[in-house]
């Protein structure tokens, strides 16, 4: 595989849910209501393990991304080894190996929106946020990417901020989406 | 511009609610299907010519007549919401704008296969999709559409392109990475968690509603002999007017590109991009192809997912293939040697040649790669990737060879 995907720096994890983001070698564990939830989508599968995807998102979304002792944690969950949950994380691009900045920029590369100027584009955020692609910001603030099609090549060149998609960007709109994200 | 079938409902301000899909005859396609046999429901589909349109245009009623007639056991329906093709972008519209379609779609293909149990598989990405369609899930769920005979399950995936393969998908859905697996068995013998299983695309079964509520014969008339209706064209690149547009399969690329305001840019067509990404390029001589499974096939090319991206002449093609080449790489899930490993070198190689450090041989190197490795893995991954590799090179190569110094 080519290209990093997932961010590179040393912060601590991001808090993006309010419970306490414990430090990588800390024991990661769900609450009581998430296990619940747990349960809940594991018995919407014919084999729990169908549940597994969704139950990394829930883990990511809690913990900030995913440590090793999260995948272990989430491998007890299921009845399997950690070494296939590893498999499945490293697998995917969604899923962070290392902590993430508080909010993610992703910029389309692909050829709808390499015609529409996304080299430039990418050009023009890695220099105005300091950082190249796969990293964090010093501050934590953002962790910028560079992503195969999100498929909103009507709208080209774009961008997935966070769970948004911004469409139709230029250089200035980018300025003015990026100074929003705190 | 063709009627529009799929697109029908996406102007009404509140489209994808179950209010506003009902007050436009939402669910009375259920209704007729329901008092159906079965096999008559796939015998009705098999007649309007519905091909699917997420990429290899299968039949689709002879797919559902693929279920073993005698198995007892569970049966699944999978819809492929994976959207990822280069160059497309209709599903997520459907799902934004008409999720109840997709619901509706799904409850009489279970019925003509009788399952009682579907899955729909949104890529990781599609966020404010996956919203829209599982609040449309809820809302049918209280309204008793689903919970009484056949349920759905919503599937965030996790960011790979192959899990839009649909036996990858498969495995991505079973817990695992998404790699492919052997054919045979296909899905339809054993599919998910090892039982009889039909993948379908988003706008594939979206598609079922209306040949249910007007009839086989006027959905096959809609199209060309070999394919019926009308589907969701997704046109991007080089034109005035980027969108996606409903257009009967039988319209030629020249008028879709017509009906996409023309060609922007310089304004003189150099090549498009006819089916996806994975599609073989065509030249500003090869347009005046119609854009069913079919045509596109006579041409050379591949209609896929109906991804148009067009290319005007101040566009580079070894650029263009350059992206692609990357995509390739970074999505090839290395399962099979061929795949792996050429895909990673061939990016390197046309990377390298764009960087103006390419050799003469270059070009055959990689044409002599890509056309030994046809055919030789578990998925159509790698042949997808080939496609590119050898039309761009072979159509443009003056272009390449310019680049190449040494």
């Amino acid at each position: 595989m080519i290209g990093g995907a997932t961010g590179a720096s040393n912060r601590p994890p991001a808090d993006r849910t309010g419970l306490a983001g414990p430090a990588p070698t800390g024991a990661p564990t769900f609450s009581p209501e998430q296990l619940a939830e747990v349960r809940r989508l594991q018995g919407l599968y014919p084999d729990k393990r169908g549940a597994l995807l969704p139950v990394l998102h829930m883990a990511q979304e809690t913990f900030g991304w995913i440590s090793l002792p999260t995948e272990e944690y989430v491998a007890g969950l299921f009845d399997l080894s950690p070494a296939h949950v590893h498999e499945v994380v490293t697998f995917y691009t969604l899923y962070f190996q290392q902590p993430k900045g508080r909010h993610v920029v992703a910029v389309c590369h692909n050829l709808s929106c390499y015609l529409a100027g996304a080299k430039d584009l990418l050009a023009h955020v890695k220099s105005r946020l300091g950082v190249e692609v796969g990293e964090t910001t010093p501050d934590g603030r953002i962790t910028l990417q560079s992503v195969e099609c999100l498929c909103a090549c009507e709208a080209a060149p774009m961008a997935q901020v966070d769970e948004r998609y911004e469409l139709n960007l230029t250089p200035e709109k980018m300025d003015r989406i990026l100074e929003r994200l705190r | 511009m063709a009627e529009r079938v799929l697109m029908r409902n996406f102007d009404l301000e509140n489209s994808y609610t179950l209010a506003g899909y009902r007050a436009t005859g939402g669910y009375t396609a259920w209704d007729t299907a329901r008092g159906m046999p079965p096999d008559a429901i796939t015998d009705t589909v098999k007649k309007s010519n519905l091909r699917g349109l997420g990429g290899a245009g299968f039949p689709t009623g002879t797919k559902w007549s693929f279920i073993p007639k005698n198995h007892t056991g569970p049966v699944y329906l999978v819809i492929n919401a994976d959207e990822g093709e280069p160059g497309t972008f209709k599903d997520r519209y459907l799902l934004e704008r008409d999720p109840h379609s997709l619901i509706e779609g799904m409850l009489i293909a279970a019925r003509a296969i009788r399952s009682a149990l579907g899955f729909v598989y949104i890529r990781g990405e599609y966020v404010q999709p996956w919203r829209r369609f599982s609040a449309a899930v809820k809302e049918a769920y209280d309204a008793g559409l689903l919970g009484s005979g056949f349920d759905i399950v919503v599937h965030r995936g996790a960011g790979a392109y192959i899990c839009g393969e649909e036996t990858g998908l498969l495995s991505s859905l079973e817990g695992k990475k998404g790699w492919p697996k052997i054919k045979p068995p296909f899905p339809a013998i054993k599919g998910a968690f090892g039982a009889p299983t039909i993948v379908n695309n988003v706008e594939t079964i979206c598609c079922v509603p209306p040949i249910i509520s007007r009839g086989a014969e006027w959905f096959a008339g809609l199209g060309t002999k070999t394919q019926g209706g009308t589907r969701m064209y997704s046109v991007s690149g080089r034109v005035k007017k980027p969108a996606v547009y409903e257009e009967s399969v039988a319209i030629t690329l020249r008028q879709l590109i017509e009906k996409a305001g023309g060609v922007s840019g310089t304004g003189r067509l150099k090549a498009v991009v006819p089916g996806g990404g994975s599609a073989a390029i065509l030249t500003a001589n090869e347009i005046d192809v119609p854009m069913d499974v079919d045509g596109l096939k006579v041409a050379g090319s591949m209609i896929g997912s109906a991804g148009v991206i067009v290319m005007d002449e101040s566009v580079s093609i070894p650029e263009a293939l350059m992206v692609l080449a990357r995509f390739y790489a970074h999505e090839s899930c290395g399962q099979c040697t061929p795949c792996r490993e050429s895909t990673g070198w061939i990016y390197k190689m046309v990377h390298r040649i764009v960087e103006g450090h390419g050799k003469k041989d270059d070009l055959d190197t990689i044409l002599d790669v890509a056309k030994r490795g046809g055919g030789t893995t578990i998925c159509a991954f790698y042949d997808g990737a080939i496609g590119p590799y050898i039309s761009y090179i072979e159509k443009f190569r003056s272009e390449f060879e310019a680049l190449c110094r040494i």
